[in-house]
């Protein structure tokens, strides 16, 4: 096993390395000096010589590169062109507000796909198995932004029942402890403000956790589907066992399984998701800043951003691959 | 009638005479961020809308206006050379206290000192605080100010390198605020000097009192503020990125007033009773630059057909979407020294081809245009507007070619003169004719390339004019030599104005008192909210 877990972990610096060179050259291939672009009409060739120098853009590229790739792997990831902040601090600042997004969008994905899966799978070919997989069709194929703006016309616009956009209404203020305002607000005892931020929550929530949610009803769908088929079911069945025990305890526990493994890797998906998602309800995490570091060409955010992100990514990937082996010693053997 | 006349009459009294309220909570909606609470490294205008409630300058532009009034500074004398400016500052105006600087600081010279020279200074300790100063360069004021002094505690004396009349148009700008030294001092000792673009400390109408970045800015009132307390309690600026999304909250009530909406969406706002519309052209232009150093254009004949060929209020009407004015000079009517006795060029394709005809050239010739591939204030869709253009010259025979390319080459290319004709335009910085007329037209501007004079224009006496304006410091006098040079402008045709981008802010039906600043900026200290 730990010879597994070693391989395993050298084999992710290639691919962190191919991400750093990607990012870095698409950046720098695009069309137009950036600091051109950036000053715009107002470019003078004083000013564009001034502002090529400050980005270090003078630079030979193979030796911004490394520059790049050095400082980083010291820990500095460099300052915002725009704003001159340090980039770690700009993106810890913005981090728990995805963190919050994400996780509540995959927990009412979780619940709510595992449900619909089930109940689908149960009563398959009822009305309910054909509505719930239909909605989970369209769920998949909807645009995120489109669904964003749906439902805000929807609820907050007609209806009025839940906010347009943000993270807590002006009128609340509460002391960042963890950066989770539902666990902050708590903290606080300020009751109010957790309601207040869990409405602000519902709409994005759901905006974001569609995709995911709808994956895993179809996922659950067919695996219980599949294990209802095993013959340990119908061994359960013979020995009397309720239809309620069957489901729960014999088939749903096995078929739990490849669920699990996509739920650990739709944690990706949620933030490619919450790009979109931020944007749209001007959630204030990574995503939407990231939109705006790409429009005003903020290299070292860019840089280092999609950088910490496809860490966390290879991360998340590598925990689930070593679980799996954990649990299924074909992998590591094979 | 009388019944009418008297319900209208009863109107008017009221909204004239309507008292401004104290107190309310006003809550801006706005599209992007600040980046940094330090004015003299921000560049872009979100950065600028927060410095502008917690600071002041020495002096400002007028409410809704590009006049520069007193503001820190009671008045100011120049001496005859145009090379020394002297200031007398306001007496008893104080620094907010916050929870993060408890001292009490009164607004001295010093403070104009520590503000200007660390921007120029390459000693002061503050030269490398937050990066480059980047509007202190883009403004060449290092090729302006020869020092900053104080000369005792309430009076600053600044001296120039050279004449230059647009210099206290600068100290309006957003770069130019005033920080507190005092301020600066405390977080050396404890060398948080970096705070001072986080946490700001002003003598402004507004008192910072948190950023949660990406979401929103909260201020409270400074109620000690020199210039009269601001109606409102407090004001939040709370960013919502997308457009659509920041109409729906002023629908939905939570935002007081918005910015930017989209131009297809402003009939619809302006249909809910409950919003009302406050409009005011940009300090932009967008024009047709003709290449005059390039034939056929520099026969000034050919130029003046082209005027008269393009329908400019069709493309106004059409690309704009209700947002442009038809423009006729090189700056905007906002702009003082505007000269409104002209008219411009009618739209007459018969006149373009007699003068084409007289000019040599009956039979048309063939060009370019260049469209711009971005979205700018002053030009929503070049591309758009090229198509337009080109259909109207097709009429009169000239066949011309649209060309693009990405931004940056697009600027640089243009630049250097590459087009035969190129869309392009200006954003004002100072409100200073001088920075629309000598930075673009002016013969300085195409001296050499790259040039910020895409037209290639280099005529002699509008230069002459532009320059003698930008060493006298009588108003007036300016005002003169600017209406005479937009005169040559006129005859002399080099480029094609086309419009003036006019900026909207809906806003709630009982937001009161609220102006849209021509130079861009948004202030709110006048602003009261109806109970």
């Amino acid at each position: 096993m730990l010879g597994y877990t070693i391989k395993r972990l050298l084999w992710a610096i290639p691919t962190l390395l191919g991400v750093s060179i990607i990012v870095f050259s698409m950046m720098h291939l695009a069309p137009g000096d950036p600091a051109l672009v950036m000053l715009g009409e107002h470019a003078s060739k004083e000013s564009v010589d001034a502002l090529r120098e400050q980005m270090g853009l003078n630079k030979p590229l193979i030796e911004q590169y490394i520059l790049f790739l050095t400082n980083t792997l010291q820990g500095n990831f460099g300052t915002s062109t725009i704003s001159g902040e340090p980039v770690l601090y700009e993106f810890l600042e913005r981090f728990p507000a995805t963190i919050e997004l994400s996780l509540v969008a995959l927990t009412f994905a979780t619940i709510v796909g595992l449900f619909a899966g089930i109940l689908s799978a149960v009563k398959r070919y009822s009305v309910f198995d054909y509505a719930a997989m239909s909605t989970a069709l369209a769920g998949v194929s909807m645009p995120v932004f489109w669904l964003g703006l749906m439902l805000i016309y929807l609820f907050s616009v007609e209806l009025g029942w839940l906010p347009v956009s943000g993270r807590l209404g002006y009128e609340f203020d509460i002391d960042h402890v963890t950066g989770l305002f539902l666990v902050d607000s708590l903290i606080a005892q300020d009751y109010e403000a957790f309601w207040d931020a869990l409405k602000h929550l519902i709409l994005p929530a759901i905006a974001l956790g569609t995709i995911p949610m709808a994956i895993i009803a179809r996922m659950t769908r067919a695996s219980m589907i599949e294990v209802m088929k095993e013959d340990y079911v119908r061994t359960a069945r013979a020995k009397g066992c309720t239809k309620m025990q069957v489901i729960l305890i014999h088939a749903l526990k096995n078929a739990l399984m490849p669920v699990i493994t996509v739920i650990g890797l739709m944690l990706g998906t949620l933030f490619a998701g919450s790009i979109l998602t931020e944007t749209t309800f001007s959630w204030p995490g990574i995503g939407k800043w990231l939109v705006n570091a790409v429009n005003q060409r903020d290299f070292p955010i860019i840089q280092s951003t999609t950088l910490i992100i496809a860490t966390m990514f290879v991360a998340v990937n590598l925990i689930v691959d070593l679980l799996y082996a954990l649990v299924n010693p074909k992998v590591r053997l094979g | 009638m009388k019944k009418l006349l008297l319900a209208a009459l009863l109107l008017i009294s009221s909204v004239a005479f309507a008292a401004p309220q104290y107190g309310g909570v006003l809550v801006f909606g706005r599209s992007g961020d600040s980046t940094t609470m330090d004015p003299s490294h921000a560049t872009d205008g979100e950065s600028f809308y927060a410095a502008s409630a917690v600071y002041d300058n020495l002096v400002q532009f007028k409410y809704g206006t590009t006049e520069i009034e007193p503001a820190l500074a009671e008045s100011w004398t120049v001496s005859e050379d145009g090379l020394e400016y002297i200031f007398k500052l306001r007496k008893g105006v104080k620094f907010a206290k916050t929870k993060y600087f408890k001292k009490d600081s009164e607004f001295t010279s010093k403070d104009v000192v520590f503000s200007f020279k660390r921007q120029f200074d390459e000693n002061h300790p503050y030269n490398k605080v937050g990066g480059a100063f980047k509007y202190w360069s883009a403004m060449s004021m290092s090729d302006i100010v020869e020092d900053v002094i104080a000369v005792d505690k309430y009076t600053v004396k600044i001296t120039l390198k050279k004449p230059e009349a647009p210099f206290i148009a600068n100290l309006a700008m957003e770069f130019a605020m005033i920080l507190s030294a005092d301020y600066a001092d405390e977080l050396a000792k404890k060398g948080d000097q970096e705070e001072i673009g986080r946490k700001p400390v002003g003598t402004g109408p507004f008192v910072f009192q948190k950023w949660t970045k990406d979401d929103k800015i909260t201020f409270e009132a400074n109620k000690e503020h020199w210039n009269g307390r601001p109606y409102v309690d407090k004001l939040i600026f709370k960013v919502i990125t997308n457009n659509s999304v920041r109409a729906a909250e002023l629908k939905a009530g939570s935002i007081h007033i918005m910015d930017f909406p989209n131009p297809a969406e402003v009939a619809d706002l302006e249909s809910d009773p409950k919003i009302k519309l406050v409009k005011q052209e940009g300090l932009n232009v967008g024009w047709l630059a003709f290449n005059n150093e390039k034939k056929p254009f520099d026969n000034v004949l050919v130029r003046r057909a082209i005027r008269h060929a393009i329908n400019t209020e069709g493309i106004v009407n059409s690309v704009y979407e209700g947002l442009g004015k038809v423009a006729v000079n090189p700056i905007p009517p906002t702009m003082w020294s505007y000269n409104s006795d002209l008219k411009g060029y009618e739209y007459n394709p018969e006149k373009a081809k007699e003068l084409l005809k007289e000019a040599g050239f009956e039979n048309g010739f063939e060009t370019n245009i260049w469209a711009m591939p971005v979205a700018r204030p002053y030009n929503p869709n070049g591309r758009k507007v090229a198509e337009a253009i080109q259909a109207d010259l097709a009429k009169v025979g000239i066949r011309a070619n649209i060309v693009s390319y990405d931004w940056g080459t697009y600027l640089k290319r243009s630049s250097m003169g590459e087009h035969d004709m190129v869309l392009i335009g200006w954003t004002g910085d100072n409100g200073d004719p001088d920075n629309f007329l000598n930075v673009l037209l002016s013969a300085h501007a195409a001296a050499e390339k790259p040039a910020q004079n895409r037209a290639f224009w280099k005529n002699a006496e509008f230069t002459k004019l532009i320059d003698e304006a930008k060493v006298t410091t009588v108003v007036e006098k300016r005002t003169q030599l600017y209406k005479e040079a937009q005169l040559i402008f006129e005859q002399e045709a080099p480029v094609h104005p086309i419009a003036h981008s006019i900026v909207v802010a809906p806003m709630l039906e009982k937001v009161q008192g609220f102006k849209l600043d021509p130079v861009g900026k948004r202030r709110f200290k006048d602003v009261w909210i109806e109970k």
